[in-house]
C-alpha cells in the first residue's frame, strides 16, 4: 500500500499534539487533546483506505480508479462518535468547574494518602521542618468524601 | 432461528426508546427494562442450546455476504457470556427498582436511567455478538457512553472527579481502539473478524505481534490491567452501588471478551506471549495487595476486582484449551460473584451510613441475612471449595500446571497467593463490618450522592435480586461438571477457529 508522506506527517503532528496536551493539568487543554487525537485518529482511518481516487459509486467510473469507501464509512462513524463525546465531555467540564471553581486535574484518592501520610511523618520526625514546604507546587487536598472518614 | 441473534441488541435499543418516551410513567418504565431483559435471558438459553448443538448461528444483515456486509455471530462462547450478562443486568435493575421505590415511593420516575441502562445492555450484547472489529467499537462506544451517563447521574464534587477521570481514560482508550482498526484495515484490507486470520497470517511476524500487543493495550485499558488500572478503583466505587455492580460485573469483562476473541481468533500464539503472562502475575499481585491496604469497603472490592482481572488474563496467555477453558468459567464466575458483592456492600452501607471498615461494625448480629449474602460470594471469590471460585480456580491452575514453563509455574504460583491475599481481605471486611457491637446508623456526610444512605431501610426487592445472583453463583458451582464441558467445548472453538470461520463465511471461504 502506498501512503502520501504529507498525511504521514500531519498525522505524526496531530498524534504528538494530542498526546502531549493529555498529559497537561489543565481541563480545557485534555479536552482539546482529546479532540486533537480523535481528529488524528479519524484522519488515519481515512489514509488507511488507501490514494484518493473516484468516488464509489456504480457506473460512474471504472472500479480500479474508485477510491476504497469502506473507511469513509468507518470514519464518518467514527466523527460522529467523537463529536457526541466532545460535547459530553464538554458538558462534564463544564460541570465540574461550577462545582469545584476551577478547570485543574485533581490527584488521585491515592496520591493524596500517600501525601498526607508522608507530611505525618515528617511531622514526627523532623519538627523544624515546615510540613507545607513538602508539598510546595502540590494543590492542597481538599475535604471531599473520599477522605477516609 | 438466525433472527434471534438479533434481538439481544434491538430490543433493549427499541426498549430505550420507548422508556425516554414513557419518561413520566415509572411503572411502563420499570416493566418495560425487567421483560426486555428476561426476554434477553430466555433468547440467550436458546442460543446456547442453538449453537451447542448446531455450530455458531450467523446472522447477515441487509443479505450482504460475509467480508463486506456487517455480520452478527453467536457461538459458544458469546451465548454463554450472552445468558450470565442478561441474568446480572436484570438482577441489578431488580435491585435498582427496589431501592428507588424504598427511597423515593412508587411513583417517581427516573427519566434517564432506564433507558440508560437498556442502551448498556444493547451496547454490551453488541460486543458479545458482533463478527467484525469496527462493530465491536460501536458495542463499545454504546456501552460506555450509557455508562458515562450512569457515572454522572446526579454529579456531585467527588464524583465529577472522579467520572473524568473514567471518561477521559476511555475515550483515550477508543481513540487507540479507531486507530488500531486503522492500523488493521491498512495491513489487511477487512474488519471481518473470520476473514482476518488468513489475512493476518500472510503478514510479517513483527507486524503481526505489534497488532496484537496494540489490542492487548486498547482492550487492556478496558479491562483494567495493570498497569492501565488506575482509574478502575478511583471512578467505580464514587457510583451508586446498583451502578458500580454491574460496572464491575460487566466492563471490564467486555474488554476481557474482546482479548479473548481477537487474540485466539486473529493471531497467533508466539513467543512474546511471556509478556502476557508477566503482566496477568502482575495485575494479580498488585491489584490483591491495593486491596489490603484500603479501609473503604467499596475501594477494596474495586482492587480485588483488578487482582482477578488478572487470573483471566493469565488463561489467555496459557493458549491451551484446559487455559481457555479455565478463563470461560472465571468469567462467569466472576461476572456473578463480583456483581453480588457489590450489590451486598450497597446494601450494608445503607444500613452502616459509611463505607469506611473502621466506622462500621455489628453488621453480621443485626443483619444476619446480608451476612450470608455477603459471605458466600466472598468465599467463591476467595475460592475456598465447594463454591464457584474453587471451581474456576482449580482448572486455571490445571492449566498453569500442564503447560509446565517456569514462567507458567511462576504465574501459577502467584495465583494460588493471590487466592490466600483475596481472603485475607474479604476477611478483613468481614472482622470490620461484621463483627463487633451493633453500631448506631452514621448520618449520610452526603445525601445527594446516593452512596451512603444509612436509613437502614432495604426492601424485599433488593434483598430477591442480591439472593438471586447469589443463587447463581451457587448454581454455577452445581452444575460445575456440564458447565466445564461446556467452556472446553467452547475453548476448542476458539482455538481452532474453524467452525467459526466456516460459519461466517461458507465452506469455500466467501466472497474472498
Amino acid at each position: 500500500m502506498t501512503v502520501n508522506i504529507t498525511m504521514v506527517i500531519v498525522l505524526a503532528g496531530l498524534y504528538t499534539v494530542g498526546f502531549y496536551l493529555l498529559m497537561q493539568r489543565s481541563l480545557m487543554r485534555v479536552i482539546l487533546g482529546i479532540v486533537i487525537l480523535g481528529h488524528g485518529a479519524n484522519l488515519f482511518l481515512q489514509v488507511a483506505g488507501g490514494p484518493p481516487g473516484e468516488p464509489a459509486f456504480v457506473g460512474s467510473a471504472v472500479i480500479q480508479a474508485m477510491v476504497d469507501p469502506l473507511p469513509q464509512a468507518l470514519a464518518l462513524t467514527a466523527i460522529v462518535i467523537t463529536f457526541a463525546l466532545t460535547t459530553f465531555l464538554l458538558a462534564l467540564a463544564y460541570r465540574s468547574w461550577a462545582l469545584l471553581g476551577h478547570d485543574e486535574v485533581q490527584d488521585d484518592v491515592e496520591d493524596r494518602r500517600i501525601r498526607e501520610a508522608a507530611e505525618r511523618d515528617e511531622d514526627s520526625d523532623d519538627s523544624d521542618t515546615e510540613p507545607s514546604e513538602a508539598v510546595a507546587g502540590f494543590e492542597a487536598p481538599e475535604a471531599s468524601e473520599e477522605v477516609p472518614r | 432461528m438466525t433472527v434471534l441473534v438479533a434481538l439481544p441488541v434491538l430490543l433493549p435499543l427499541f426498549a430505550a426508546a420507548l422508556s425516554l418516551i414513557a419518561g413520566r410513567s415509572p411503572r411502563v418504565q420499570r416493566l418495560l427494562g425487567v421483560g426486555v431483559l428476561t426476554a434477553i435471558a430466555a433468547i440467550a438459553v436458546v442460543l446456547l442450546l442453538e449453537t451447542d448443538r448446531n455450530g455458531p448461528v450467523v446472522l447477515q444483515f441487509g443479505g450482504y455476504a460475509a467480508p463486506f456486509g456487517i455480520t452478527l455471530v453467536a457461538d459458544r462462547l458469546s451465548a454463554l457470556l450472552l445468558l450470565v450478562s442478561a441474568l446480572v443486568t436484570l438482577a441489578v435493575l431488580i435491585f435498582s427498582i427496589g431501592q428507588r421505590i424504598t427511597d423515593y415511593g412508587r411513583q417517581t420516575a427516573s427519566t434517564a436511567f432506564h433507558p440508560m441502562y437498556l442502551m448498556l445492555c444493547a451496547g454490551v450484547s453488541l460486543a458479545y455478538l458482533t463478527g467484525d472489529l469496527f462493530n465491536l467499537f460501536v458495542a463499545f462506544e454504546i456501552m460506555l457512553a450509557s455508562s458515562y451517563v450512569l457515572i454522572t447521574r446526579r454529579t456531585t464534587a467527588a464524583r465529577v472527579r472522579a467520572s473524568m477521570t473514567y471518561v477521559i481514560v476511555s475515550l483515550t482508550s477508543s481513540l487507540l481502539f479507531i486507530t488500531m482498526i486503522a492500523l488493521v484495515y491498512a495491513a489487511t484490507g477487512t474488519v471481518n473478524l473470520a476473514a482476518l486470520p488468513a489475512k493476518i497470517a500472510e503478514l510479517d511476524a513483527g507486524v503481526q505481534s505489534s497488532l496484537a500487543l496494540f489490542m492487548v493495550v486498547v482492550f487492556g485499558i478496558k479491562a483494567a490491567l495493570v498497569p492501565m488500572h488506575f482509574w478502575l478503583p478511583d471512578s467505580y466505587p464514587t457510583a451508586p452501588a446498583p451502578i458500580t455492580a454491574v460496572f464491575a460485573g460487566l466492563l471490564t469483562k467486555v474488554g476481557v471478551y474482546a482479548l479473548i476473541r481477537t487474540q485466539t481468533l486473529v493471531f497467533i500464539h508466539d513467543a512474546s506471549w511471556t509478556v502476557l503472562l508477566v503482566i496477568a502475575m502482575l495485575t494479580m499481585i498488585i491489584g490483591v495487595l491495593g486491596a489490603i491496604a484500603q479501609n473503604d469497603l467499596n475501594r477494596m472490592l474495586s482492587f480485588l476486582l483488578v487482582s482477578h482481572i488478572g487470573y483471566m488474563l493469565f488463561g489467555l496467555a496459557l493458549f491451551t484449551v484446559l487455559g481457555l477453558a479455565g478463563v470461560i468459567l472465571y468469567v462467569v464466575h466472576h461476572i456473578t460473584v463480583q456483581a453480588a458483592l457489590f450489590l451486598t456492600s450497597g446494601i450494608i452501607t445503607r444500613h452502616t451510613g459509611t463505607v469506611s471498615l473502621q466506622a462500621m461494625s455489628g453488621v453480621a448480629k443485626a443483619y444476619p441475612l446480608v451476612a450470608v449474602l455477603f459471605a458466600l460470594p466472598a468465599l467463591s471469590l476467595a475460592g475456598i471449595p465447594p463454591f464457584s471460585g474453587f471451581v474456576a480456580k482449580i482448572a486455571l491452575l490445571q492449566a498453569g500446571a500442564a503447560v509446565g514453563t517456569p514462567v507458567a509455574y511462576a504465574v501459577t504460583a502467584a495465583a494460588v497467593v493471590t487466592s490466600l491475599l483475596t481472603l485475607f481481605a474479604v476477611t478483613k471486611i468481614w472482622v470490620g463490618a461484621f463483627w463487633g457491637k451493633v453500631a448506631e446508623p452514621h448520618a449520610d456526610p452526603d445525601p445527594t450522592d446516593e452512596v451512603t444512605v444509612g436509613t437502614g431501610s432495604t426492601s424485599k426487592g433488593m434483598l430477591v435480586a442480591t439472593g438471586g445472583l447469589v443463587a447463581v453463583s451457587v448454581l454455577i458451582a452445581v452444575f460445575a461438571g456440564p458447565l466445564a464441558a461446556m467452556s472446553e467445548r467452547a475453548a476448542a472453538d476458539l482455538l481452532d477457529g474453524g467452525a467459526y470461520q466456516t460459519a461466517v463465511l461458507g465452506a469455500d471461504g466467501g466472497g474472498r
